[in-house]
């Protein structure tokens, strides 16, 4: 029996970035807020100082950084034929755990999605005809426009370093010229390019395109936030994705948020403390609060007038599911809506290699990049194409990691003597570039519960069915050879091209970038979440991250996680707290 | 892990709650105001609370060369605080430090400051204190060796140590050197920690405000004129540092963390100037040119500094001013007594957060990483480096000071 605990305001559910920033809004609003996190208090100086941050082996090869998957995983199939498999060991995408969650261990890349990312299914069927049969794709029920200030705040606080290519409707040299219109220039300038970034802006200006800096997490010089945090120059050591900085140089909830926060008298934060399920009242219509169990497994029941999952994408998938929150999708009937649009991204790229030209990719950052983005979104003609969506191309310097960067050329053994001079000799004058592809939703690609695997509390594991589809991979091929027509001209001796193929395999990594779920959209029909992120069925629950797109943009997601946060936030502030009940009348 | 930092009840409507004083005369707001403000310049709260437990209950240990003195609680609780005390045994104790019952207090209580102040300054602190929520906390006993521990004892430290009597200002001076002076000598009891001490542990007349060591820490010399530790201060670089804990030269941590999130951020900003005014008029003393360190070591220093430091700290020693500290022209660095630079590498230190800058910026330490030798190496370099002249140091001081402060060296 759950002991009751005295009530809260708020309980968010998970203490990450969406944590951290609602955890800030609602006690600014006066609430009294508690945040349950099941993994460990994480902060700069104890948990990954400079003296112990770039130690590849332990964060990343031993996967101290991410979720604990000897306790909670997840079973994986490419699709409905097969037998789900639990995943013992994280490959093709890396959840985090512990306060600040995935933003710790993020390269800080921070997009906006497009306009049109917002509205897929209306934008592209007005443009080229209905969408294909069993592609899923819908609206997002918000515009960028409303978005736009809730980037603007994340992106000041955060600090981010780049070129705006879009003020208030006005192109400007130097930027990304197809982006969403932007009210104001990025906080700090772009950072400080290398030997690899210059010849990719080359390469790309020669074919007619228009190179910009990436938008960086990472700071291009000393940067204090609206909030008073400071974050300090990034010292370009290569050590931001798969690790925590131990120079303040990357934006995370410990570093813009945190030191605000954790002062605050209404603010509660409960660590190694993970949340069971939501729980409803006996209509079902309304949570009443979270049971948790803490490390002595203990249960307690947290009451609270409102509930927000600020989890992974992952988990708050699940624990919607688990806690009985709507239908569970279902592919072959079509209903159910939880667990509906899983989608993911469809990586490819090219390596270059130099041969009298040093590279040196070790002097990097997580989001230290040139970047073209003529091919994104639906910002070129897709007629007879055979796709939609795409993404953007880049040239990213993050890092070079000696046992995770070893470049070869096509032809080099893949171990023995020979691979280890290739090793040697392409070290240091090699660079690669990148197509980062959007992944649309297909009735095919979903998450359910795993009818074998339980966790640690005996909980079904989420299982995801998933694999690429025919849409992405033609959007891929077509990225790859404008990623080839790039490399091809960037001064080196050879490149040497890496394709995406079917099927799906979940071990090689890719991207931590797992979107849908609960998926957000227009009426109660095709979506789990309103405008404003809260449950059409449970008024008082909200649900926050990338879960809630209902296809991936061919973006990274983080921007677009915060700014809908931020959203969400000023709606329960604004309305919410006023006239408690459905913002969205469905 | 619950959030961090306690709250202070200072809210008028205490006021109202609070127990009799001790003439049962009213205590206005403004005068429990004076005294708050008061409380706040003699930094009361940073001895008297334990970090992290309830504020002024005392319980707090002060490590002196001579044994540890625990604080006393200072809210008005009735047994084991100064609910039974009188606004004149109050006054007794901070002006002359003799406890209601006679006893002699020790002079790890600054009385031989807090002397300075006036009778109505101090009977505001009174008035202040009895309006802090009661906490029943008893002091521990002292770990003094005998005779010391005979309170008895103190009578002859004060026969030649100890001058009675209310501040005088200087007719000479202006209003502002005269509050600032005021400020530093009476509450604010900077030379508790800037002040060599004499075998007794009273403050060497000859050294005031010229630095000090205590719980194995150096604190810097503060005179801010000729040849003074804080010459290359400007008066805005002393009032920022006091209101915000970093300025261009370097950021407060360890001691000063307290004194700056107690006392000083929440100060005046006229009252900040008038200290920065009194300590820019105090004159150093010039210092030999010390030696250099060998080739040898400077070439070991430079390579371990720029594996280990430089990232953070530049390769110029420049840093990154209000975030990590230039050691350019610190006086820290610069200080005679190596002890702070060999304790911060051996321990990192965090910049104090403040309401100006809550981001704790930290460094880490690097005992488990660098042996006697490097770290010997290393300070010798910085010390020696980029317009730095301080003596260089040994590795048998840095095992010492570890060894007082147990910390293990690289396995």
């Amino acid at each position: 029996m759950a002991r009751k605990l005295p009530p809260v305001d708020v309980v968010l559910v998970g203490f990450g970035w969406t944590g951290a920033i609602m955890a800030q809004e609602l006690t600014d609003a006066g609430l009294e807020v508690l945040a349950i996190e099941r993994g460990a208090w994480r902060d700069t100086p104890t948990h990954f100082p400079t003296t112990s941050a770039p130690d590849e082996l332990r964060w990343y090869w031993r996967k101290e950084m991410f979720q604990d998957n000897a306790r909670d995983t997840l079973t994986f199939r490419n699709n409905r034929s097969q037998t789900a498999l639990p995943m013992r060991r994280w490959g093709s995408f890396l959840p985090g755990e512990g306060v600040g969650g995935a933003g710790v261990h993020w390269n800080g890349q921070t997009w906006r999605f497009l306009p049109s990312d917002f509205e897929a299914a209306s934008h592209n069927s007005e443009r080229y005809g209905p969408l294909p049969d069993g592609m899923t794709v819908q609206d997002y029920g918000v515009t960028y426009d409303e978005l736009e200030p809730h980037f603007d705040r994340f992106e000041k606080l955060c600090g981010i370093s780049g070129k705006a290519g879009n003020l208030k409707g006005r192109i400007q040299e130097g930027g990304n010229p197809f982006e969403g219109w932007r009210s104001a220039d990025y906080p700090n300038p772009p950072m400080h390019m290398t030997f690899s970034q210059r010849q990719f802006e080359k390469a790309a200006q020669d074919l007619g395109l228009h190179p910009f800096p990436g938008p960086s997490a990472n700071m291009s010089r000393a940067y204090v936030n609206p909030l008073g945090c400071q974050l300090a120059p990034c010292t370009y050591c290569g050590f931001c994705e798969k690790y925590g900085c131990g120079n303040y140089s990357k934006a995370s909830a410990q570093t813009t948020i945190l030191p605000v926060l954790m002062k605050k008298p209404n603010f509660t934060l409960k660590t190694h403390n993970e949340v069971l399920r939501v729980k409803l009242d006996n209509t079902g219509r309304r949570a009443t609060g979270v049971i948790h169990v803490d490390v002595n497994g203990e249960e307690y029941e947290q009451p609270a007038d409102l509930v927000i999952l600020c989890a992974y994408q992952i988990s708050n998938t699940r624990l919607m599911m688990l806690s009985g929150v709507g239908e569970i999708y279902n592919p072959v009937t079509g209903e159910g809506l939880v667990g509906k649009n899983y989608c993911y991204q469809v990586m490819s790229g090219a390596d270059v290699f130099f041969d009298d030209k040093f590279t040196n990719e070790f002097v990097g950052a997580g989001a230290l990049g040139m970047c073209v983005d003529e091919y994104n979104g639906d910002n070129f003609d897709h007629s007879g194409l055979g796709f939609i969506g795409g993404g953007y191309i880049a040239c990213w310097t993050t890092n070079a990691r000696p046992i995770e960067s070893q470049p070869t050329p096509s032809g080099t053994p893949a171990w023995g003597s020979a691979w280890k001079k290739a090793v040697a000799a392409n070290f240091l004058k090699s660079t690669s570039v990148g197509a980062h592809g959007s992944s649309m939703a297909y009735a095919t690609n979903h998450l359910d519960l795993d009818p074998t695997y339980k966790d640690a509390y005996g909980r079904p594991l989420m299982r995801m069915t998933y694999d690429f589809t025919p849409n992405d991979l033609t959007m891929s091929a077509y990225l790859t050879e404008r990623v080839r027509e790039i490399a091809e001209r960037m001064g080196g001796r050879e490149i040497k091209v890496n394709r995406r193929t079917t099927p799906y395999n979940s071990m090689p990594y890719q991207t931590t970038h797992n979107t849908g779920g609960t998926i957000m959209g227009t009426t109660p029909k095709n979506s789990v979440v309103n405008r404003y992120l809260q449950s059409w069925d449970v008024s008082n629950l909200f649900v926050m991250g990338a879960n809630v797109f209902p296809q991936n943009a061919g973006y990274n997601p983080t921007g677009t996680v915060a700014a809908l946060a931020y959203w969400s936030a000023e709606a329960i502030r604004s309305q919410y707290l006023r006239s408690p009940g459905p913002l969205v009348q469905a | 892990m619950t959030r961090a930092g306690a709250t202070i009840a200072v809210a008028a409507g205490l006021m109202f709650a609070a127990p009799w004083t001790a003439h049962g005369q009213a205590t206005s707001f403004a005068q429990v105001e004076r005294g708050r403000y008061a409380v706040v310049t003699g930094n009361c709260q940073g001895c008297h609370t334990v970090p992290g437990e309830e504020p002024f209950a005392g319980g707090r240990g002060l490590e002196t060369p001579f044994g540890t003195i625990y604080t006393p609680n200072i809210t008005f609780e009735p047994e084991t605080g100064l609910g039974s005390w009188s606004k004149d045994d109050f006054w007794q104790a901070m002006h002359e430090g003799i406890a209601p019952n006679g006893s002699k207090l020790y002079p790890a209580f600054p009385y031989p400051h807090f002397t300075k102040m006036p009778r109505q300054e101090v009977d505001a602190i009174y008035d202040y204190l009895a309006t802090l929520p009661h906490v029943k906390k008893a002091k521990p006993e002292n770990d003094l060796p005998f005779p010391l521990s005979w309170r008895f004892a103190v009578t002859g430290w004060n026969w030649m140590f100890f001058e009675r009597g209310a501040f005088q200002p200087d007719p000479n001076k202006s209003e502002q050197w005269n509050r600032g002076a005021y400020l530093v000598e009476g509450p604010g009891h900077c030379s508790g920690c800037h002040t060599e001490k004499n075998l007794a542990g009273a403050d060497k007349a000859s050294r005031h405000l010229m630095g000090g060591q205590l719980e194995n820490w150096a604190a810097p010399g503060i005179r801010g004129g000729r040849n003074g530790n804080l010459e290359r201060w400007s008066e805005d670089d002393i009032v920022e540092f006091l209101k915000t804990g970093r300025n261009q030269h370097t950021a407060a941590f360890s001691t000063m963390s307290e004194v700056i999130s107690f006392s000083t951020q929440h100060m005046l900003e006229d009252d900040l100037r008038a200290i920065a005014t009194y300590l820019k008029d105090l004159e150093g003393e010039e210092r030999a040119t010390p030696a250099k360190p060998d080739e040898a070591v400077m070439k070991a220093g430079a390579a371990i500094y720029f594996d280990n430091c430089s990232a953070c700290h530049v390769s110029d020693g420049s840093g990154v001013p209000r975030f990590f500290a230039p050691l350019s022209g610190s006086g820290k660095v610069n200080n005679e007594d190596p002890t702070t630079v060999i304790r911060v590498i051996l321990q990192g230190a965090r910049a104090v957060p403040t309401e100006a800058h809550p981001s704790p910026l930290t460094m880490p330490a690097f005992d488990w990483k660098l042996t006697d030798a490097q770290v010997a190496a290393v300070v010798s370099y910085i010390r020696a480096s980029w317009g730095n002249s301080a003596a260089p140091t040994s590795a048998s001081e840095v095992r010492s000071l570890r060894r007082k402060l147990h910390s293990a060296g690289p396995s």
